[in-house]
């Protein structure tokens, strides 16, 4: 561990602060998939870039722990470097790309690829974390729905969305039900990810412009939204990773030239270089990688 | 090869170097000092207290600098600081019945105990360019009076004696504070008028517009506007009394509004309430109509379904740093979830193209 800036505290929220969070949080576990208010504070960097997940990971922080921070799958896009560098500098906490050996993980948008173990952790940052916002706009509204577990819009929705289209037009944020009680979103992860819901490792959800946090204990039962004649169905891009060869890993659709010529590659960045690595080669893999 | 992502570190730093230089400018030109900005910006310094929630005109002025004159920017600055910031306690109510007055204005009254003081204020001066400014030139001196001495009575108070305008039941209640608790509906109005007078300018200034023009009208006048500063009072336990900690100006803005009655009340005209740090009379003015427009409710008026009388609509979207959080987090990567939707209406086309080739044949 190396010191973090004296200027600020331990993972810059003061320890007021933390509890308030540590409060919330243990409330989340203990109802998974109901959101918990929380005073969000203002963070040093914009609401939508992260404020809530960066509060739910300052709050879970130790000295001793191991931090990744992914956008997109990737350790290396803009935000997840400086989100990993804001705990540097006020939490002087050991960092890594590497999944298994993070203790804590704050991630946008995806699920690692590697099945996560029992003592990790992964927050994610929520944009809306309401699942009925975009039927019913009130929050006076949704938290009278979630109370009586009134679900039917959610379903006439997916209903209507098979009628329009043929299938459930949802192809990111599917909403979940946890534990056959609450239905929740799961952040803007696509479908994919859906089933690495069911983990063992905690799953904390912080939400920071709109005040909420939720949480999905390990093992906790996490089942997509469906109909018995449309079953969810995980998709991805139907492709092998053109550097590592993974058939079974979410993909990055990049466009290479101005033929619009295409290559696809694994959105998880430290799964695709451990296979690289590992010796598996993809179709445009360079020839002296071997 | 595949490059699109790589570098996010370098090109961050190399981002905050630019954007530094950027915004010194031409360095041949000297540099704004806080003071200037303090002194010469003093309406933007006081629109950043305002809307950051934090009365320090230099911070503000730092900020605005700091924020190459972008005031959502510079405001955004103020709160990330305030959240650091140690709570120690409350005040006492401010009394601004005793605020050493500007500026003091009724547009009920022609005429009133304390008078009408117009102050420093732009109403009546004529919108031409004044190019002298250009050149720089002496500093101007106003002509000297002598204040008014005592206190300075409210308009509302000769209202509310004749018992012509709503009563507001006094209460020693700590205020709720949007800061330290989430935000929860039904709100009180303690909450609603700590969320309008840190709202954005822009947004409760185009609500109350709103009204004006026939969404949720409430008939308002400006019962009394005034601007001036009011010592800020605490008890210190370990000294056992109350002590002045140091003075805020303020405005204030108290609209008399449309009247209600019944069979058994006789009318009786109501109230809205503005109070913003510095010098903000667009905003307290407008805060008042919007708090107004927030009481129908209250007041046993119809909700006719206008923007302005939505208290969850209006507190959810008042906050600019929440506003322009939110707006312009769309420009960070979103491709994975892009890519999710590509691959569902490539599929649905698919499907769909397939289909229409059967019906052709």
């Amino acid at each position: 561990m190396t010191l973090h800036d004296p200027n600020y505290n331990f993972a810059y929220l003061d320890e007021q602060t933390k509890r308030m969070i540590r409060r919330a949080l243990l409330k989340a576990l203990a109802i998974p998939g109901y959101q918990v208010p929380f005073a969000s504070r203002e963070m040093p960097m914009p609401y939508g870039w992260g404020t809530g997940g960066v509060q739910v990971t300052a709050a879970c922080l130790t000295p001793e722990d191991t931090l990744k921070v992914i956008d997109q799958g990737a350790d290396d896009t803009t935000n997840a470097v400086s989100i990993r560098k804001f705990f540097q500098r006020t939490a002087g906490v050991a960092v890594t790309e590497q999944t298994a050996q993070a203790s804590v993980i704050q991630t946008r948008h995806r699920i690692p690829e590697t099945p996560l173990i029992e003592g990790q952790i992964l927050v994610y940052q929520v944009p809306i974390p309401e699942p009925l916002r975009f039927l019913e706009p009130r929050e006076t509204e949704t938290r009278r729905m979630h109370a009586l577990e009134e679900y039917g819009l959610m379903h006439v929705k997916l209903y209507e969305d098979i009628a329009h289209n043929g299938e459930i037009s949802t192809a990111y944020a599917y909403p979940v039900k946890v534990e056959g009680r609450y239905v929740m979103d799961p952040s803007p992860i696509p479908k994919f990810d859906n089933p690495k819901l069911e983990s063992a490792a905690i799953q904390l959800f912080g939400a920071g412009r709109e005040q909420r946090i939720y949480a999905l204990p390990p093992y906790c039962r996490v089942t997509s939204l469906d109909f018995e004649d449309h079953p969810f169905e995980a998709s991805k891009a139907d492709h092998d990773c053109d550097l590592c060869g993974c058939a079974t890993s979410y993909l990055d659709e990049v466009i290479v030239d101005d033929a619009g010529g295409r290559m696809f590659v694994c959105s998880d960045t430290d799964f695709c270089t451990g296979r690289r690595e590992g010796g598996h080669r993809g179709r445009l893999s360079p020839e002296d990688m071997a | 090869m595949y490059v699109a992502v790589k570098g996010g570190e370098r090109a961050i730093d190399a981002a905050h170097d630019w954007l530094a230089e950027e915004r010194r400018g031409d360095p041949a030109i000297p540099e704004l000092s806080i003071a200037q900005i303090r002194e010469q910006m003093a309406l933007a310094v006081n629109r950043v207290m305002a809307e950051g929630s934090l009365y320090d005109p230099d911070l503000a002025a730092l900020a605005i600098k700091q924020a190459r004159g972008d005031l959502i920017e510079a405001i955004f600055l103020i709160r990330a600081y305030r959240t650091t910031l140690p709570r120690f306690g409350a005040s006492k109510p401010l009394d601004t019945a005793a605020m050493r007055c500007d500026r003091r204005i009724s547009a009920t009254f022609k005429d009133a105990p304390g008078g009408q003081v117009l102050g420093p204020t732009f109403d009546y001066t004529h919108r031409l360019l004044d190019f002298a400014l250009a050149a720089e030139g002496e500093a101007p001196v106003a002509r000297q009076g002598d204040p008014v001495a005592g206190d300075t009575p409210r308009i509302m108070d000769f209202l509310n004696a004749d018992g012509l305008i709503q009563q507001e039941p006094p209460s020693d209640d700590t205020p709720a504070d949007l800061t330290r608790e989430p935000l929860e509906f039904p709100a009180g109005r303690d909450l609603r008028l700590q969320a309008l007078s840190r709202s954005d300018e822009g947004f409760v200034l185009g609500m109350a517009y709103s009204t004006q023009r026939g969404y949720g009208r409430n008939h308002p006048f400006v019962g009394e506007l005034r601007i001036g500063a009011v010592e800020v009072v605490m008890d210190i336990p370990e000294l056992g009394f109350d002590i002045c900690i140091g003075e805020v100006t303020l405005t204030e803005c108290e609209t008399v509004n449309q009247f209600t009655g019944s069979k058994s009340e006789p009318a009786q005209f109501t109230r809205g309430y503005g109070l913003v740090f510095g010098q903000s009379e667009r905003k307290a003015i407008s805060m008042a109509l919007v708090d107004r427009a927030l009481r129908w409710d209250e007041l046993g008026e119809e909700d006719v379904g206008a923007p302005a009388q939505d208290a969850e609509f209006v507190l959810a979207h008042g906050d600019n740093i929440q506003a322009t959080g939110f707006l312009e987090h769309i420009k960070l990567p979103h491709y994975v979830d892009f890519q999710s939707e590509l691959e569902l209406v490539r599929r649905m086309r698919r499907e769909a193209m397939g289909e229409m080739k059967e019906a052709a044949q």
